[in-house]
């Protein structure tokens, strides 16, 4: 591969684009090819399915043996909540492979120092959600339990098919919520959808604890999502 | 900012390496059968000092992969390389897992 083709790469990647590589293996040459672009019509097919299964492999056309590489977009973890659990999950959401930003309009929860490394949003969900959309590949964890902060990115999250949608809170807290969504015209399948209590159940604990079962719940979604349809592409 | 992922992403690595001047090979996972630790696609990157990062099978043949790297580095040539229980080396490098892998092993030509 040469210096250049790996450049493009990287730069694809650092900005959220999906990329295939394909790779001429007799000599070592490389190409990069970006989702939403024209391809030679001899690769065409090859490409397009490389971006839909995100499955690389080799593969011979005209004669020639060649691998297909796919770079699909890290999935992105929104949290909303600057709160204990946020500080863990910073930790290690961005250590499986996730993007991370929290959204806490709470100025005294959303402070840097306790928020390293993880892009940090002061600001209401619906500010910030209008100018940075979530998308399939995006998992959303609602962890304040106020409904002023939750509900709105919540539904947010179910409209943009996002493929994780988690809610902290009790089941008590869990029903006024599905009350107040069903009130508001969310449809019920789509409610059904919220993973609540959040987390896998193994009997998490402390803050660190129920960032683990929330990640584990996550990594869950994204691997056993429904590839069908649109779903799988990127 | 650099996150942890990055420290811990090949290719991100091979494009700083590069950057500092260093000879650098590519590793990546062509195909695999049976049961192999790393799925087709994956990347180990090797400089000329064997300093390297990521991985094309969880431990079992990156020692191979690395001294292979070697000679594909002064070379300039790409290299198919094949591990698994068949493989007439296995006592030496193959896959406890059973698996077969090949790897591709490419230099990064500036």
């Amino acid at each position: 591969m040469e210096l250049s083709a790996l450049q493009a790469l990287n730069a694809a990647r650092a900005a959220r684009r999906a990329a295939v590589v394909v790779s001429d293996l007799s000599d070592g040459t490389a190409r990069v090819f970006l989702e939403g672009t024209s391809f030679p019509a001899e690769l065409a097919k090859a490409i397009s399915a490389a971006f839909l299964t995100g499955r690389p492999g080799p593969l011979t056309i005209e004669g020639r043996s060649l691998f297909f590489n796919v770079h699909l977009p890290p999935p992105r973890l929104v949290a909303i909540g600057a709160v204990h659990i946020s500080q863990a999950l910073a930790r290690f959401a961005p250590v499986a492979g996730f993007d991370m930003a929290i959204i806490d309009p709470r100025t005294a929860f959303a402070t840097a120092e306790r928020f390293q490394g993880v892009e940090l949003l002061a600001d209401w969900p619906e500010d910030v959600l209008a100018a940075r959309p979530l998308d399939r590949y995006t998992a959303l964890a609602a962890l304040t339990h106020d409904p002023k902060i939750d509900d709105y990115p919540i539904r947010a999250a179910l409209q943009a098919q996002c493929f994780y949608v988690g809610a902290l809170g009790s089941r008590r807290t869990h029903a006024a919520r599905v009350e107040r969504l069903r009130q508001a015209g969310v449809a019920a399948e789509a409610i059904e959808r919220i993973r609540a209590p959040i987390g896998l159940d193994i009997g998490a604990s402390s803050p660190a604890e129920i960032a683990v079962a929330v990640l584990a719940e996550i990594i869950e979604a994204l691997r056993r999502r429904d590839l069908g349809g649109e779903g799988g592409k990127a | 900012m650099p996150s942890e992922t990055d420290v811990l992403e090949p290719l991100k690595v091979a494009e700083e390496w590069c950057g500092e001047g260093r000879a650098v090979a590519l590793a990546t996972v062509i195909e695999t059968w049976g049961s192999a630790p790393r799925p087709a696609g994956s990347h180990l990157v090797v400089d000329s000092e064997g300093n390297f990062q990521g991985s094309v099978s969880g431990g079992c043949v990156e020692g191979a992969v690395i001294a292979e790297a070697a000679d594909v580095i002064a070379s300039g040539k790409p290299k198919m390389l094949e591990f698994g229980v068949a493989d007439e080396t296995a006592w030496r490098v193959g896959l406890s897992c059973g698996g077969r892998i090949r790897v591709y092993v490419e230099p990064i030509d500036g």
